[in-house]
């Protein structure tokens, strides 16, 4: 299965049509994929907060939004997320590469992997967790349950998901 | 002229267009001077009015005009080459420098002494922007929505606030009536 064509497949097939992403090396493949589709605008972001605005006007422009980022992200979005995406009440899929977890070779990323699911528990914010590939298959259930509450939910993805990331 | 004179001006424009306004005193202002359902107040996340408005104008067809400040758009200087490098026909990014935080006191801003935001803005590849006067801001909002190019507005004006009580609508609401404005 290619996971990156299967993942923008869901996104396309769920009507979302504006993405922005900051990069992240575990999701350069489905960044690039993003980037090819016609049917999808990318845009991206220099900050992921800054990102969340982008997709709070497209929203309401009429768009399905996504943001594809880093867990280390949730640090840096946790007021946009309070005050903008839940405040006004909007959907937002959180594509997010979980470093920091199984198969992780950069110690420092374990220090914000060991904060992403209490952060998002905290902020109520509904989080899956890909750890097989086979978990991809919940996608479009989780995209479908997104527009449906109008809630940020957050996707994360580990190293074992992706296949490995520089495996010690 | 301090922010809420200028705004009080140029309402006569605003009203048939989209606006993003900023957190804090602008968007009371705003309110306060012609509330409309096509205004999206900001009522946190200091930053984000630009983009914001980017993403809006991006995703559909209508001007939409975010009015901001010098100290936001510091905050979030990311925003300055997204907008450079994806800069739609029908957006306007109004920034009104008045050098100051004026929400939270007047402490001032770096705009206000050596950083050139509209320099800046050329810096990061926006190719249409404008430095402004208080006084002729109506004339050169009105020039930047006819052109249908896409405009940074830098706008000059002096440091102060109009007192105005703190927008009490229910955010859903905002959103709701907003959005309603965009498809209508």
């Amino acid at each position: 299965m290619d996971i990156d064509k299967k993942i923008v497949d869901d996104l396309v097939a769920n009507d979302v049509s504006f993405v922005t992403t900051v990069p992240c090396k575990q999701l350069a493949g489905v960044i690039e994929e993003v980037d090819q589709r016609d049917g999808i605008f990318h845009i991206p972001s220099n900050k992921e907060d800054e990102g969340m605005g982008l997709c709070a006007g497209a929203f309401m422009g009429g768009k399905r939004p996504a943001i594809i980022m880093q867990n280390t992200a949730i640090g840096v979005t946790i007021n946009t997320l309070a005050t903008l995406i839940q405040y006004y009440r909007m959907p937002l899929p959180m594509l997010i590469s979980y470093r920091g977890e199984l198969r992780e070779p950069v110690a420092c990323q374990v220090e914000m992997a060991v904060h992403t699911k209490a952060l998002l528990a905290q902020m109520n914010i509904p989080t899956y967790h890909f750890h097989n590939q086979s978990d991809v298959e919940e996608l479009d259930m989780i995209l479908k349950y997104t527009f449906m509450c109008n809630k940020p939910v957050a996707i994360l993805t580990d190293a074992n998901f992706w296949g490995g990331y520089g495996d010690q | 002229m301090i922010r809420s004179e200028i705004l009080k001006e140029i309402a006569p424009i605003l009203r048939d267009q989209l606006v993003v306004c900023n957190i804090g005193i602008p968007s009371q202002e705003l309110h306060a001077i012609d509330d409309q359902p096509s205004n999206f107040y900001m009522l946190g996340t200091m930053g984000l009015s630009s983009s914001i408005g980017l993403g809006l104008a991006l995703a559909q067809p209508k001007t939409v005009i975010s009015i901001d400040g010098d100290g936001s758009v510091l905050t979030n200087l990311g925003t300055l080459p997204t907008i450079g490098n994806n800069m739609p026909g029908n957006y306007i990014l109004m920034i009104i420098d008045n050098g100051s935080y004026g929400s939270t006191g007047d402490q001032p801003t770096y705009a206000g002494m050596k950083t050139d935001l509209a320099a800046m803005a050329r810096a990061a590849g926006c190719d249409n922007v404008v430095e402004v006067m208080d006084k002729d801001t109506g004339a050169a909002l009105q020039a930047a929505i006819d052109s249908g190019e896409g405009t940074v507005m830098v706008v000059k004006c002096e440091s102060g606030n109009a007192k105005n009580p703190v927008i009490t609508m229910d955010p859903v609401v905002i959103r709701d009536r907003f959005m309603k404005a965009v498809a209508s």
